[in-house]
């Protein structure tokens, strides 16, 4: 028997028409056609869960609750149409792929049965278990997980809010138009420019990422517009992550063009000027990655709860440490110990979750040593690579994951291999996350 | 009397059993559960359910003892390495032979 029970509760407007299908074939066919799909989930629906942002941990837990849940009801809300992925972006950037190379569709997840709603979360009632989108549909669970990424603290930077609403500075830290903009942006200046980028202050999503996108920037102009310069702003004393990989990038491809300058943090954006706390910069094209925090959803909810800042979930299962019901995935968490805000990591924490939430809606206990590790690859030229890598266990002890000591680690030095591994393994996670 | 002890510790011998078996098979159970979700931890790379693409290696339908064996060769460096050699030494050995275990049963991509 492969039809779900409809629960007439269930506010499901979208998924109507596709179900009318199925029962239409159904019954034009017989009961043979049903019988014949035994491979989909039969038997009533174990649970309905709604995942809220269709990035590396939304998109990510859909697909493993469909896959290992089965018979679970599985809703994504997104407000994009296309996957668009942070993780190679920056080469989008510097000019060696294009924003179609990065960007997927959701198709691969409608195709196990997971219900695609393209909108935006206006509105969330945790104690009735239900969430409205700003159409009006209305969507109820028994359980909610949120994977809603990074929001931007632009008031921390005087005229930051204002100079991005007017296209004057670009981010490009959420993938897609801003993405297309920063490109834009430097193949229309003139050779001889000054181009600067603006690292807020850790934690931030993807450590290594500013410097990459300064080794893109860097190679663009290097071959492109070799007058100009690169200024690197730091807020931070040094370089975040694979410090020494990155140094000895800058120095050994891009010395004279790029300046890296630590505990340079933006204080103020002014027509193309990034006012640091002793000086003025100017620049031609201003891309300032902006302080960060959960994104506003996660306050909509409820589930912000350490530092103003983040969301604390427990580990065993991603639930919310502030409200029930609700599991918080990816940038948005408070993270354990040394944990990047990673893609990998959001889509390490959606297969936890995932494992979860099918044994809590079954009443069985939960994986009491879940397991989650990180790989990130940064290109430092056009084909080399560089990684980071860590595994982190659980600790019953103190209800964390904690880096295994020995393991993990970086890059001997830049290389070829690994920026194929890099592009390979952007294909194997998309395909992962999306079933594609 | 004696005749009722006697039967009466069959039944409980029978019972233990039973009970053992049941135990193991909810053992079973929970290892099967915690080999898939230790083995999903390499999927960012190596595929779902270890159908690689790309350059990455496939681990689907790999015998358990020869990746047992290749873990092992990453972890003493006789297998030289980019990435391994740091991300095998996160895992304990039970979880290693849990991993190796499921991605055997795993179909290889056509």
């Amino acid at each position: 028997m492969t039809r779900r029970t409809v629960n007439p509760s269930q506010i499901d407007p979208v998924s109507s028409p596709a179900r009318r299908r199925w029962l239409a074939a159904g019954a034009a066919l017989g009961g043979t056609a049903l019988a014949g799909c035994t491979t989909m989930a039969s038997g009533p629906s174990i649970g309905r869960v709604v995942v809220v942002g269709g990035g590396f941990g939304g998109a990510t837990a859909a697909r493993y609750l469909k896959m290992w849940g089965g018979n679970v009801d599985v809703t994504l809300v997104e407000r994009n149409a296309q996957f668009v992925s942070c993780p190679i972006s920056n080469l989008v950037v510097g000019g060696y792929r294009q924003i179609g190379d990065v960007t997927r569709g959701y198709d691969g997840l409608k195709a196990l049965g997971v219900k695609v709603v393209q909108g935006d979360v206006v509105a969330i009632d945790a104690a009735a278990k239900k969430l409205r989108l700003a159409s009006g549909t209305e969507l109820a669970w028994d359980r909610l997980v949120l994977s809603p990424g990074i929001g931007f603290m632009t008031n921390e930077v005087g005229g930051l809010q204002g100079a991005l609403d007017a296209g004057r500075v670009v981010h490009a830290w959420q993938a897609g138009a801003q993405t297309v903009a920063l490109r834009n942006q430097l193949t229309a200046m003139r050779d001889g420019g000054v181009v600067a980028i603006s690292i807020p202050k850790v934690p931030y999503r993807c450590p290594p990422g500013p410097y990459e996108r300064a080794c893109m920037i860097a190679s663009y102009l290097k071959t492109a517009k070799p007058k100009s310069k690169l200024l690197v702003l730091d807020a931070n004393p040094e370089v975040q992550s694979k410090k020494a990989l990155f140094e000895k990038a800058f120095a050994d491809h891009y010395k004279g063009i790029l300046e890296y300058r630590p505990n340079a943090e933006l204080k103020e954006v002014s027509g193309g000027v990034a006012k640091l706390e002793f000086e003025d910069v100017k620049a031609d094209v201003l891309n300032v990655v902006p302080p960060q925090r959960a994104a506003d959803l996660a306050r909509t909810a409820g589930v912000v709860n350490i530092n103003n800042r983040w969301a604390g979930v427990d580990w065993l299962t991603m639930e919310s440490t502030a409200v029930k019901g609700v599991h918080v995935l990816g940038d948005a968490t408070f993270p354990a110990p040394t944990m990047p805000k990673s893609g990998h990591m959001a889509n390490q924490h959606a297969k936890l979750a995932a494992a979860a939430i099918i044994q809590l809606l079954k009443g069985e206990p939960v994986n009491a040593t879940p397991v989650v590790m990180n790989t990130c690859y940064s290109f430092v030229t056009q084909r080399d690579v560089i990684h980071v890598a860590s595994v982190h266990q659980y600790d019953a002890a103190d209800k964390t994951v904690k880096p295994v000591p020995g393991s993990g680690g970086v890059s001997v030095a830049a290389n070829q291999i690994e920026g194929r591994y890099a592009l390979s393994w952007a294909e194997n996670i998309w395909a992962d996350m999306l079933a594609l | 009397m004696i005749h009722t002890v006697r039967h009466g510790a069959l039944a409980a011998l029978a019972c233990a059993g039973l009970l053992a078996s049941t135990q193991a098979s909810a053992q079973s159970a929970q290892d099967a559960t915690l080999a898939r979700n230790l083995a999903a931890t390499c999927a960012n790379c190596h595929g779902t359910n270890g159908q690689a693409r790309g350059d990455m290696k496939p681990l689907a339908g790999m015998s358990a003892d020869k990746l047992l064996a290749l873990l092992a060769d990453y972890r003493s460096g006789a297998q030289p390495a980019t990435i391994m050699h740091q991300i095998v030494k996160g895992y304990t050995e039970p979880q290693l032979k849990l991993i190796a275990g499921y991605f055997a049963a795993q179909k290889p991509k056509q």
